[in-house]
């Protein structure tokens, strides 16, 4: 049953155990000027699941999930991410929690300037400092494996694909292999068949690496393939939570309109 | 009568009403560029900090520090010793009758060397660079936090000031005195060509003219100043860069700006060092 902002919104968190929440979010608040764009956000992540943030366009789930690596700052509230407060750590300590993060950008955000290859090792190099260049390889062969991608090492992103800037760009977010991914809008511009193919990977990934994901979308079709739980937002609050089948089931006219 | 008067005074008032709502639109108006004048300005101090501190953190990006100096050094360097020919060659043409009227013909060499490394050469150079390389940084790290690349080299827990800005900042600072010295030495080569379209000076005796009127506070002081443009360069394209929009239409403001406030600052950089080589000297 779809637990509406009005009734008990954390019904399924209560029934886990706190050590298994990876990101806990309680009364996030977040304003540009005098817009509001959150305005009161609780919400859990629990281990091994996907969860899906939905919401129409400018509703703030981008800005969620950018609080949550404090890409932005919150202007209340407080974030738990694996046992931390984001809000009040910071040099050392919010790189490392940084590390154990995957965030795959709505653009994909492939360095421009360096080819495939050089995307992929900038963040190995950078932190696993100790790594000699055999071992490197092998990881980046690794990740592309997992993306299906091969033979574009030495590519500029500039000749790539929508679909395989993408991949290339979720290979990079879990070389570190990361414990949280963040996907911002994975399949935007992207052709309903090559969205699909992001979202099952999206799937493998989380078998593979045993990743705990936020996906952030309004693509009903990534929904269907990626979510265990799906939360909605809408105008700065926690509209509704549950299952992919109780959203389906739901005769609300908001959520009607994204689903039906 | 009586109603025009009334008229012509409600006209009045009118007008005093909207000149003076005008007058409190204009201070209002007036009052936000001037906070956001001192914003900025804070806001750069504030950038000019971090690149201070991550200059001397542990961890320096050596070999990005060394592909920026290619790019901006090497990449530039054709134009810089095409401009610096031509500024030599058109000094002597110009000076010349001028010269020439005291009949101090063989006193050329002497002045363009003068007026070459003492100002010409580094503010023509720095004026360019501030087109090539400070256009080229605001436009690309523009570029870059439009396409979230600054937020993903953020989340993979690299500092992206200290690559993107303190490698960039200090190519800029070493590479530009190296660019000045090479327009310099290609001016002599124009000047030299110049004197030689309607006389007949060798290029040994050239230079033995031109270098005997140099003495080192003519030098030291342009090499000084250079490397200070070399940093507003820097400093000003990648602040521009970073501070830019979300929108693609601010890359082109932040290319835009960078020139702008670059050229600004060299002129006003350069005004100082002027009247500070010219108290000690």
């Amino acid at each position: 049953m779809i637990n509406s902002q009005e009734t008990n919104i954390d019904t399924v968190s209560e029934e886990k155990t706190t050590s298994d929440v990876l990101i806990d979010i309680k009364n996030l608040k977040k304003s540009f000027g005098r817009l509001e764009v959150l305005k009161d956000i609780s919400l859990k992540l629990h281990n091994g699941e996907n969860l899906v943030v939905l919401g129409k366009s400018g509703s703030g789930k981008s800005v969620l999930i950018k609080c949550i690596v404090r890409l932005l700052n919150p202007d209340g509230g407080t974030i738990n991410l694996l046992g931390k407060e984001v809000n009040s750590i910071k040099g050392k300590e919010l790189s490392e929690i940084r590390e154990k993060i995957g965030f795959l950008f709505q653009s994909g955000a492939l360095y421009d300037s360096m080819t495939v290859k050089q995307n992929l090792e900038f963040p190995l190099v950078r932190i696993k400092k100790d790594l000699k260049e055999a071992e490197i390889n092998n990881k980046i062969n690794e990740v592309l494996e997992n993306v299906g991608l091969a033979d574009v090492l030495e590519k500029m992103p500039s000749e790539l694909s929508g679909g395989m800037r993408k991949r290339i760009s979720l290979a990079r977010s879990i070389i570190l292999d990361p414990v949280i991914m963040l996907y911002d809008e994975p399949t935007t511009g992207l052709d309903p068949v090559t969205s699909d193919e992001i979202s099952e990977l999206i799937n493998s990934v989380q078998k593979k690496y045993k990743t705990s994901s936020i996906i952030i979308t309004h693509d009903i079709a990534c929904v269907r393939i990626t979510a265990d739980r799906i939360i909605m937002l809408h105008e700065g609050h926690v509209y509704a939570e549950g299952t992919l089948e109780e959203f389906e089931a739901s005769d609300d006219p908001l959520i009607m309109s994204f689903f039906k | 009568m009586k109603k025009l008067k009334i008229i012509n005074l409600k006209k009045a008032q009118s007008l005093a009403t909207a000149r003076s709502i005008k007058l409190s639109e204009d201070t209002l108006d007036q009052k936000e560029r001037a906070n956001g004048f001192f914003q900025e300005v804070g806001d750069m101090a504030l950038f000019i900090k971090q690149i201070f501190k991550e200059t001397f953190s542990r961890n320096f990006e050596f070999k990005e520090f060394l592909r920026q100096c290619y790019e901006i050094g090497n990449k530039s360097l054709p134009l810089i010793i095409i401009t610096g020919t031509i500024m030599g060659l058109v000094l002597t043409i110009q000076s010349r009758p001028a010269m020439a009227k005291f009949g101090a013909v063989t006193m050329l060499p002497g002045m363009v060397a003068v007026s070459l490394i003492r100002e010409i050469g580094p503010i023509i150079t720095a004026l360019i660079c501030a087109g090539k390389i400070g256009s080229g940084m605001g436009a690309e790290l523009g570029s870059m936090k439009v396409t979230e690349q600054i937020d993903a080299m953020e989340v993979s827990a690299t500092n992206p000031i200290r690559y993107l800005v303190v490698t960039r900042v200090l190519a800029a600072t070493l590479m530009l005195p190296i660019l000045v010295l090479f327009a310099d030495a290609f001016g002599f080569i124009g000047s030299w060509i110049g004197v030689n379209i309607k006389g007949d000076v060798s290029l040994v005796l050239y230079i033995f003219q031109a270098f005997g009127s140099i003495t080192f506070l003519d030098f030291f002081p342009a090499v000084v100043k250079t490397f200070l443009f070399g940093a507003v360069i820097g400093i000003v394209g990648c602040y521009k860069g970073f501070t830019a929009g979300r929108g693609t239409e601010s890359v082109g403001k932040a290319a835009n700006a960078a020139v702008v406030l670059s050229s600004l600052l060299i002129i006003i950089v350069d005004m100082i060092a002027v009247q500070i080589t010219d108290m000690l000297s």
